[in-house]
């Protein structure tokens, strides 16, 4: 393939890519308004279209109608900047993650990912650690009080439940001894005895896994550990002063991110795409991206379970909880899995 | 995929500029499509119906610049352990022995300012060693 070809094919994959991605932000707003409404014993969306299937769009059509106000007492550059920078590195932050095997369309031969590149991982992890700009920049830019206290609690939150976020994914890295997603998932491949598929989750990183959910539940500001935008105290927390489109774009970026999370964790813990593959060719080849959008959407319910379910952290039992609990745990989990695979090679 | 190795990070460049292309779309949609009759109190601070008292360049709590110090220790920390987990499998015991030397020293030093209490965030039980 030459370079012409490959730009083509890159830019209809990122614009796929986006497409999908958006849609799937959108979606999960009205999943996650329908799946608390009947936790809590309420119907949630139900007006516009089929069981409110079109509330995603009207909500968007109303955002962009909404009076876009800039108040007078805030930082303009970074006050505008900020919701912007939130939204471009969470659309960002899947460029490299995989959704399944190599496939070939005519001659053109190309993964199901926008690009593999041998660090894929480290590029996640870095392109969401950017994201704490645009909380940080939107809490101190507004120049109100809720917004600042916001965007400090969110940007100290994020940074301390990093260290266990990238502490706990060293596990698997051992295992897999590859940072491309697609290596670390093809490590995955195959059963044990016959019928335990070899997901890193059943090879010891049982630990690793939970400490990882619990610490992107945390970078994502999801409830439990929702303090940033606590509506009880802050109002809003860190997009208090923010109107219209600029405040829905923070959603869209916290939706977008947990979307990353659920992928991440899928090809990290649960074995990407692989399944059970059965049925004509067409179907063997449709298959992988199915059972790894199952996955992502397992853990996205699982998100909106948890919101429905559990109370809010108090802030000084979050930050114990993070530094004093959960980076110890991860600390000896990757010392032991260190130890078991050094013994073993 | 061609060969050269910087062109696997072509892509990538261009979903980050189809992302920021789309980000400035939205925002200038919004400001364009959206009606804007400012009031003085739609344009004042929100303080849940309060009058605002003096604006929010005021100090804060010490412990935030802690958290980011800490944070940029151990993220480097974490950071070199991470081309050490994707090389263990060649380095076996060896390697094994020198990141437990590695992360010894580091826990020494997370064990030094859990005791002087830069983990505890207010509250009574904080007395002892406060920084």
């Amino acid at each position: 393939m030459n370079l012409t070809t490959f730009i083509i094919v890159s830019v209809i994959k990122t614009v796929i890519a986006l497409f999908v991605l958006l849609t799937a932000v959108a979606y999960s707003v009205w999943l996650e308004r329908k799946v608390v409404g009947h936790i809590q014993n309420r119907w949630g969306p139900t007006r516009v279209g089929p069981f409110g299937l079109l509330q995603p769009l009207a909500d968007g059509a109303k955002f962009l109608f909404k009076e876009d106000l800039i108040p007078p007492h805030v930082y303009k550059p970074l006050y505008i900047a900020a919701p912007m920078l939130a939204v471009m590195f969470a659309l960002t932050s899947i460029s490299v993650i995989p959704i399944g095997n190599v496939v070939t369309i005519g001659n053109i031969k190309t993964p199901l990912q926008i690009t593999d590149v041998n660090i894929g991982l480290l590029i996640v992890l870095g392109i969401t650690s950017l994201g704490v700009y645009g909380v940080a920049l939107a809490g101190w830019s507004s120049n109100s009080k809720y917004s600042l206290l916001g965007g400090l609690r969110a940007s100290a939150q994020m940074v301390s439940y990093e260290i266990s976020l990238g502490l706990s994914l060293v596990g698997v890295l051992i295992l897999a001894g590859s940072f491309s997603l697609r290596a670390i998932v093809d490590a995955q491949a195959g059963t044990f005895w016959g019928f335990i598929p070899r997901w890193n989750i059943f090879q010891g990183q049982i630990i690793a896994f939970f400490i990882y959910l619990t610490a992107a539940y945390a970078e994502t500001n999801r409830v439990p550990f929702d303090l940033p935008e606590a509506e009880t105290e802050l109002v809003a927390g860190y997009h208090t002063e923010y109107s219209a489109m600029k405040f829905a774009m923070f959603f869209m970026a916290e939706y977008a991110n947990m979307i990353t999370v659920a992928c991440l964790a899928s090809l990290l813990f649960l074995g990407g795409w692989h399944g059970p593959l059965f049925g004509p060719p067409l179907l063997q080849a449709i298959l992988p991206v199915f059972w790894f959008g199952l996955r992502v959407f397992m853990f996205l319910f699982i998100y909106i379970w948890v919101r429905g379910t559990l109370p809010r952290f108090r802030y000084d039992q979050l930050m114990a909880f993070g530094w004093k609990f959960l980076l110890p745990m991860a600390i000896a989990n990757l010392v032991i899995t260190a130890l078991i695979v050094a013994i073993r090679s | 995929m061609p060969d050269n190795y910087f062109a696997r990070y072509l892509p990538i460049l261009i979903h980050f500029s189809l992302a920021a292309l789309l980000a400035t779309a939205i925002v200038l949609l919004s400001w364009i499509i959206g009606y804007r009759r400012p009031t003085r109190a739609k344009l004042s601070p929100y303080e849940c119906g309060m009058t605002p008292v003096g604006d929010a360049r005021q100090r804060f709590s010490v412990k935030f610049y802690l958290v980011a110090m800490l944070f940029i220790l151990f993220d480097v920390e974490a950071v070199f352990l991470y081309p050490w987990a994707v090389i263990l499998r060649d380095l076996k015991m060896f390697g094994f022995w020198e990141m437990l030397v590695y992360i010894g020293i580091v826990l020494v030093g997370f064990f030094y300012i859990w005791k002087k209490g830069v983990l505890d965030w207010g509250g009574a039980s904080t007395g002892r060693g406060e920084v």
